[in-house]
């Protein structure tokens, strides 16, 4: 891996809000590198800044100090090689537009042909196992659906980075075990990079090859953790592995000391 | 006591915001348009039993006033009974006259009417979306709104004499403030999520502008336009009585001073007759434009 470069870095980011109260810390310094073909997740308590170091990450946010490189370039704007999948599908679609014309609407502002815009679109809602809604708007569908829209939507966009906010938080168990297969197969099929973020546990070790595990706020990395779990990963056989256990119990433990503000060195 | 109405229904009202219902929740899988089951025949059923209400009630109403004519309550030459009216009624609606005299109200209420929401649309736009005249324009706007479009009409008269174009200013004030509101309440309601969304995936301002901002306004433009309408028509008529620009409102004027009472009724009972219609019109505008928005949107088992 070290004779790679990485194709996304981020380096002693820093994000201080200033507020009418005064400046309030959510980052102190964050840094880590996502090599190309990567799926990492990120983890960490709630409120330790998942979501600002991902508005950061995408460009959405500047940050008060440290940098964030894709491909070797500084994000500053919104790169056109990295799609985002928000936690509030709800809003995140638009009510006004079709399945269809949601999906397609990032390719329609970048100025790609109808007939190949249509094409993209019914692959990706392919893929997403959605080719049977096109017509249909988005509040007609349950929440698991309207991610898998959402997901389908980034497909389509066809980015070298997946960035992915909490996507699953709000939709429920079983859903939720589908939409992460769905994660890993899109991951696999499409060669993409993805960085995901969570505050689950069980899922940053299930779904990723790598979990940077966040500590609380002011926010710093405490743990950047190799996954050594099976390739081949589902829901049954891999949770019944003694080193997911392993696993999970070591980045809970993590997590726990890192709610009571110890500092474990970062790895 | 007729201005006074007047001048209470045309100040403008603060925004309202179109109705939201709850978003949809996790898990709750909405019946997709036309393959689900139809409505049960219960809300049929409902909208029967409120058109026979709603009929009734129509019927009542006349009943009362045919009653308060006959026992001659108030002198039967300024109360004509509700049959006499109705007679009237449809004699007039066979006279060319009244219906070139309909035209002429129209015309002027249309005309304002588009004057108002387009001058609306692009002055709320360009403030709504550049922040420096948001708030250098905010306390004008919220000086100039209250003021009742009535109160100006001797300003009219005295810009463009005894005419359609004094008409028209009042005609345009009221509802021209209600709809810029709107738009500006309807620019500034962008969903965060929505807009990081659009900028993440590298829509710009022109797009982010249509096929965001415009949207999201729309709800809020199409509540605006419906209060618009039937303030226009008021204030339509209201001009046609006071400044004596040629309509319906003249009309009924000419029927007071003639003395033709029944005249004078049916066509009041016209002017509530087109606003009635003016409602209905614009609800199903409303319906059809925003069919995607919770208030319209009935698919959601609830």
């Amino acid at each position: 891996m070290a004779d790679r470069t990485p194709l996304l870095s981020v380096t002693e980011l820093s994000k201080t809000y200033l507020s009418a109260t005064g400046p309030v810390e959510a980052i102190r310094s964050i840094s880590f590198d996502v090599y190309p073909g990567e799926l990492v997740c990120i983890v960490g308590p709630s409120g330790c800044g998942k979501t600002t170091l991902l508005k950061c990450v995408s460009g959405l946010l500047p940050p008060t100090s440290g940098t964030v490189t894709l491909d070797g370039a500084e994000v500053t704007r919104p790169p056109a090689t990295m799609a985002v999948v928000f936690q509030e599908y709800g809003q995140s679609l638009y009510p006004w537009l079709t399945v269809r014309d949601n999906v397609a609407l990032p390719l329609r502002a970048r100025g790609v042909p109808r007939a190949e815009r249509a094409a993209v679109v019914e692959r990706a809602l392919e893929e997403v196992g959605l080719s049977h809604v096109l017509r249909t708007y988005p509040w007609q569908l349950s929440g698991g659906m309207q991610q898998r829209v959402a997901i389908a939507r980034a497909v389509a966009y066809q980015p070298e980075v997946l960035v992915m906010d909490e996507p699953f938080a709000a939709v429920d168990a079983q859903t939720r075990a589908d939409l992460e297969d769905l994660v890993r197969r899109v991951w696999k099929d499409l060669g993409v990079t993805v960085l995901f973020v969570t505050h689950d546990i069980d899922e940053s070790v299930y779904l990723g090859e790598r979990v940077v595990v966040l500590s609380a706020s002011p926010t710093v990395v405490q743990e950047d953790l190799a996954v050594d779990l099976p390739a081949e990963r589902d829901q049954l056989g891999t949770r019944a592995l003694p080193r997911f256990t392993e696993l999970r119990t070591h980045v809970y433990g993590q997590i726990q000391r890192a709610k009571r503000g110890e500092q474990v060195g970062a790895a | 006591m007729l201005s006074e109405t007047v001048t209470s229904m045309t100040t403008v009202p603060g925004p309202v915001a179109p109705e939201q219902a709850p978003r949809a929740r996790d898990g709750v899988r909405a019946t997709p348009r036309g393959t689900g089951p139809r409505p049960s025949a219960r809300p049929r059923s409902r909208r029967t039993r409120r058109a026979v209400l709603g009929f009734l009630g129509v019927l009542g109403f006349a009943a009362t006033w045919e009653l308060f004519a006959l026992a001659e309550v108030v002198n039967p030459s300024y109360l004509p009974s509700f049959t006499t009216t109705a007679r009237r009624l449809v004699a007039e609606l066979g006279e060319p006259r009244f219906w070139s005299t309909l035209g002429d109200t129209l015309i002027t209420w249309a005309l304002g009417l588009a004057i108002a929401v387009g001058a609306a649309l692009v002055l709320g736009t360009v403030i709504g979306l550049v922040p420096f005249l948001r708030r250098a324009t905010h306390s004008t706007v919220e000086f100039l709104r209250p003021i009742p479009s009535v109160a100006i009409i001797p300003l009219a008269v005295l810009v463009a004499g005894l005419s359609r174009e004094a008409a028209l200013i009042v005609v345009v004030y009221a509802p021209f403030w209600q709809v810029l509101i709107q738009v500006l309440y309807g620019i500034a309601d962008v969903n965060t999520v929505a807009r990081d969304t659009a900028r993440s995936f590298g829509l710009g301002r022109a797009q982010r502008l249509r096929h965001l901002v415009l949207p999201t306004a729309l709800p809020y433009v199409i509540t605006g336009f419906r209060l618009a309408a039937a303030i226009a028509l008021v204030l339509t008529i209201t001009s046609e009585l006071v400044i004596g620009n040629p309509g319906i409102g003249r009309q009924i004027d000419l029927y007071r001073s003639a003395p033709d009472a029944p005249g004078l009724y049916a066509l009041v009972l016209v002017t509530g007759l087109l606003g009635l219609l003016v409602n209905l019109g614009t609800r199903a505008i409303e319906r059809r434009v925003l069919h995607w928005h919770p208030s319209v949107r009935r698919e959601t088992p609830r």
